[in-house]
């Protein structure tokens, strides 16, 4: 694209680069030796180096003096055909963003049909047509192994995907949503209201709802506060609460570990967990939705598989 | 015309003539670009890098990120569909110097914000490993250290010179910003605004 911001620009660079191919022309000619007769002798030339030595003017090889006119003519035949003097467009009227965009056309006319049966069934369906889970793995191979893992099996503070347990929920419809806006999770720091003893005693209370080795002299009073500060969120029984994100405290799945240490250390400090919305990031062509669509359905096929 | 001999014998004219025959390509490539309104004018709503993102932007230069990064969608769908809408030369003017990049060992870096949390990013620096088993970046542990960019508000005003247009209220309130932060977090303020102008389409 030219967009020069005056009309000098294209000119400069026309005449600039049109002088210097006549120019090499010229001057090729203007140096050239004509062919010498057969038993003729090449002129000696008039300067003498180092006490000695000469030059002959011997004339260049043909076939070498047809390469350098050649390049010139397709200097030329170039310029014609493609962009390259100032705003003139070139015969094929060729631009990088033509190009790119009649690939763009091209993938969609192929892919567009197989995109669309999918877009015609529920995601449950799609989740178990082995073509769609091919699909739905490359997507997610390119978008979301990085946070979730190239087994979307996740790791420190990045949820597994494989194990059917949900912070937000694993309905079609929540996957879609959590793909399409991104969630952020927040749990506040609760180190300051608990203090120290009581941050240790709901920690205990808390590795007794899943049944893990704890302190049993604190389950009382961590009972109390967990009542008190945490259930709102947590839901009283510790179960959680999809809406918020809040995680299910009784099973055995743990996002930051599941450790006496871990656990004190969030709640302490508490987390968040933020999954930024992806729909910037998959891809700027169109199929955008089918791309969704696709992914939405491997996800859930990833816990249904369990 | 001048003849071979009187150009070979005059070491002046010799050194006159070779620079102004190297030069022609520069000057038809790369002279006329600076008069161009797409290379020249900031995309719609691009800003200069806030104070804690050029220290970022630093740090990025002296690990040498740009070594295994590039900068630079090309317009391919290949890449679009990958790393987003390829780039465009007005995404670029306060980038001084460009860190396009031309080898890529890891991806593509230009639209990387917004694309991870900073959680994601914190846990990457520290070990590559820890959230992508199969990463062979190395690990940046040292970053969780306080960022000592002292010379931050100098080169605001550097960069005042090339016309990026801080005003002195955000030229003096640099340090404070800068206050109490990590190389880390100035690395990742400035991984977080990366590309984020892209043009809509």
């Amino acid at each position: 694209m030219s967009d020069f911001t005056s009309g000098f620009w294209p000119i400069y660079i026309s005449v600039l680069t049109l002088l210097s191919i006549i120019g090499t022309w010229v001057f090729l000619k203007k140096q050239t030796t004509r062919k010498l007769a057969p038993g003729e002798k090449p002129e000696l030339m008039k300067h003498t180096w180092d006490g000695d030595l000469q030059d002959l003017n011997n004339p260049l090889p043909r076939w070498w003096l047809g390469l350098f006119y050649g390049t010139m003519v397709f200097a030329l035949v170039y310029l014609v055909l493609w962009p390259g003097l100032g705003n003139y467009a070139g015969v094929l009227g060729w631009t990088s963003l033509g190009e790119y965009e009649a690939e763009v056309k091209a993938a969609e006319a192929k892919f567009q049909p197989v995109y669309a049966g999918f877009m015609q069934q529920d995601i449950a369906t799609v989740a178990a047509d082995p073509n769609a889970r091919a699909i739905g793995k490359n997507l997610f191979l390119t978008y979301c192994s990085q946070c979730h893992g190239s087994n979307a099996e996740g790791s420190k503070g990045f949820p597994n995907l494989t194990d059917g347990d949900w912070l937000y929920g694993g309905e079609p419809e929540t996957i879609v949503a959590t793909i399409t806006n991104g969630r952020n999770g927040m749990m506040p720091p609760m180190g300051a209201a608990l203090g120290e003893e009581g941050t240790k005693a709901v920690a205990n209370y808390v590795l007794s709802l899943s049944g893990r080795k704890h302190d049993v002299a604190l389950v009382g009073a961590g009972q109390a506060k967990f009542a008190e500060n945490c259930a709102a969120c947590h839901m009283p029984d510790g179960t959680g609460m999809h809406a918020l994100g809040a995680a299910n405290l009784t099973d055995k799945v743990w996002l930051y570990g599941g450790s006496e240490a871990a656990i004190i250390e969030t709640i302490s400090k508490g987390r968040s967990g933020a999954m930024p919305p992806m729909t910037q990031t998959l891809g700027t062509t169109s199929n955008q939705e089918a791309k969704l669509h696709l992914l939405a359905a491997y996800v859930y096929g990833l816990s249904k598989k369990q | 015309m001048i003849s071979h001999e009187s150009i070979e014998k005059n070491l002046g004219l010799l050194i006159v003539l070779t620079i102004l025959i190297v030069s022609v390509g520069g000057l038809v490539q790369i002279v006329p670009l600076f008069f161009q309104t797409s290379t020249t004018t900031a995309v719609a709503g691009l800003k200069p890098y806030a104070a804690l993102q050029l220290s970022g932007r630093d740090i990025y230069i002296r690990e040498g990120c740009v070594g295994c990064h590039s900068q630079m969608i090309r317009p391919f769908r290949a890449e679009t569909e990958r790393y987003g809408h390829y780039s465009v030369a007005g995404e670029f003017v306060y980038d001084r110097p460009f860190l396009w990049g031309s080898k890529r060992t890891g991806p593509d870096l230009h639209r990387v914000g917004g694309r991870y949390s900073d959680a994601w990013h914190v846990a990457h620096l520290m070990n590559p490993r820890d959230v992508v088993p199969e990463s062979n970046m190395p690990a940046y542990p040292w970053l969780d250290r306080p960022l000592n960019d002292r010379a931050i508000q100098k080169k605001m005003r550097m960069l005042n010179v090339v016309g990026h247009g801080y005003t002195e209220q955000e030229i003096s309130d640099a340090p404070a910003a800068l206050k109490g932060k990590t190389e880390l977090d100035a690395l990742i303020a400035y991984l977080q605004v990366l590309g984020t102008h892209a043009p809509k389409n």
